[in-house]
């Protein structure tokens, strides 16, 4: 029953959230505020992420295809698949939803228990819309950046990691990378990290919103929203890869 | 005016509120005043609408609040004010934007105008060069009186607030106190505090409501507190011996 409740409240959250904003200017000043917080903060750790993903993904794919009938650009090809169709969006989500879950969790729970959020209200202000929506925009437009960019890094990490070591000959690795690519995998990546970024966004301010008074429910929400994006974001994961892939 | 018919209030199984009636006249200071834990807050935050009440009417105006649907609230409450017990300033924002967001959200002034009010609103709360500040970086009596011009930037027809002077020492509550009743006589709006500062009932107190129990135990005015025999707001009101020797030199 609880379970139902909470559905019922989030949507009803969502509704709120997504009516016709007040003021537009004030809330487009409040994505660009946002997207400085939720993605531009993101890039440095999504970065280191990506950089060692790519380099450690490279020595894996190196030690088990040892087969000689294996060809050894496909262990390349093995590392570009696997960050652009799982690493970049699901693993890269999954550490967003540590990093900018928990802080909107936080940042929307504090309000709330220092009356902000009413605040807001008897100012006649729309506080969902004006406090969720600015963040779910922000994300859904900086994710897939993220996204990209964190292919790009992953790439570049595995093709470093290999011109030291050189466990595959550079031109087998540069040929493995462009070998068989398949430009479906790029919207596919691109339509998972929308759904995540709007999962991750939205079920950290549900928890942040209706956090009951006092600090240490706010660090409660915080890792409830953490916990529950995780777990929505595996969920969606298996049910795109099932949708979009087979 | 606003208007409370009979309004009843509960949380899960606990009732707060029981049967409330009461009026709010404009122009006057109307306080609401009792023990902690009487159901103070709990009154005011239903009269402005952040609590859903259980039954009873509510008049702001001639417009039946309780029933209003969510977006007629927000019209109507574009024309009130309150200020909270514990400021509830923006954090992330500068004085001077806190008390703007009203005006950027709901007026179609020029960003100079909008300064212009603003900084008439603070001058009238006494805060001068402080603009630029962050709450935080502001004293606890200047954040009440950034969350008063914040209150009023609007222009409200209605202002609440509840426990104004809580956490401040006398000399600054006593200037919170004079500028709300300043303000409620200027521009004659209908203020409803919450206090139990009797020093401010003293003060200011022009219609009072002793809240016992979750009860409309008594109301009058502050002259009739001195000769009222109800026992439970002669207990409030005398605690202290300083005001046991009052009220007998009163009578």
């Amino acid at each position: 029953m609880k379970i139902i409740f909470h559905i019922g409240r989030y949507f009803s959250l969502m509704f709120r959230t997504l009516r016709k904003p007040e003021r537009f200017r004030v809330y487009m000043k409040q994505v660009v505020s946002e997207i400085d917080s939720i993605g531009i903060n993101s890039i440095g750790i999504v970065a280191i992420v990506s950089v060692f993903m790519g380099a450690v993904l490279t020595i894996q794919m190196a030690i088990n295809f040892v087969n000689p009938l294996i060809p050894k650009y496909l262990i390349s090809l093995g590392v570009r698949d696997t960050m652009l169709l799982e690493f970049t969006n699901t693993v890269v989500c999954l550490i967003l939803a540590g990093r900018v879950g928990s802080n909107i969790a936080s940042e929307i729970g504090t309000m709330r228990i220092t009356e902000q959020i009413d605040a807001l209200e008897m100012m006649g202000i729309n506080s969902a819309g004006y406090l969720i929506l600015p963040k779910i925009i922000a994300a859904i437009i900086t994710f897939p950046f993220i996204n990209l960019l964190s292919v790009i890094l992953g790439i570049i990490g595995g093709y470093g990691f290999n011109y030291i070591t050189r466990l595959v000959s550079m031109p087998d690795f540069i040929y493995g990378l462009h070998y068989y690519f398949i430009p479906f995998y790029v919207t596919y990546s691109l339509i998972k990290m929308v759904v995540f970024a709007i999962i991750i966004t939205t079920v950290s301010a549900y928890h942040g919103y209706f956090t009951q008074s006092g600090a240490l429910e706010v660090g409660r929400s915080s890792t409830r929203a953490v916990v529950y994006s995780i777990i929505l974001i595996l969920f969606f994961d298996l049910v795109l890869t099932q949708i979009l892939l087979t | 005016m606003i208007r409370v018919l009979n309004i009843s209030k509960s949380f899960q199984k606990q009732q707060v509120l029981f049967n409330i009636s009461a009026e709010f006249y404009p122009g006057k200071v109307n306080q609401i005043i009792g023990k902690s834990g009487s159901g103070k807050t709990v009154l005011l935050k239903s009269i402005v609408g952040l609590h859903d009440i259980l039954e009873g009417e509510i008049w702001i105006g001639d417009k039946e609040y309780s029933k209003a649907s969510f977006s007629e609230r927000r019209v109507i409450r574009q024309e009130m004010g309150l200020v909270f017990q514990g400021s509830a300033l923006f954090t992330s924002l500068t004085v001077e934007d806190n008390v703007m967001l009203p005006l950027n959200m709901f007026s179609k002034m020029s960003r100079a105008e909008k300064l212009e009010r603003v900084n008439f609103c603070l001058n009238r709360v006494n805060i001068d060069n402080a603009n630029k500040l962050f709450p935080a970086e502001i004293s606890g009596g200047m954040q009440k009186r950034v969350a008063i011009a914040r209150a009023i930037v609007l222009n409200p027809k209605y202002l609440f607030c509840d426990e104004p002077n809580s956490g401040l020492d006398p000399q600054t509550s006593i200037v919170i106190d004079n500028l709300i009743k300043e303000i409620t006589y200027e521009y004659n709006i209908t203020t409803v505090i919450n206090t139990h500062d009797m020093n401010s009932i003293m003060e200011i107190g022009d219609q009072i409501i002793f809240i016992f129990e979750g009860k409309n135990w008594w109301q009058g005015s502050k002259n009739e507190i001195f000769t009222s025999d109800n026992q439970e707001l002669n207990e409030f009101v005398f605690a202290s011996k300083l005001y046991q020797k009052i009220k007998t030199v009163s009578i």
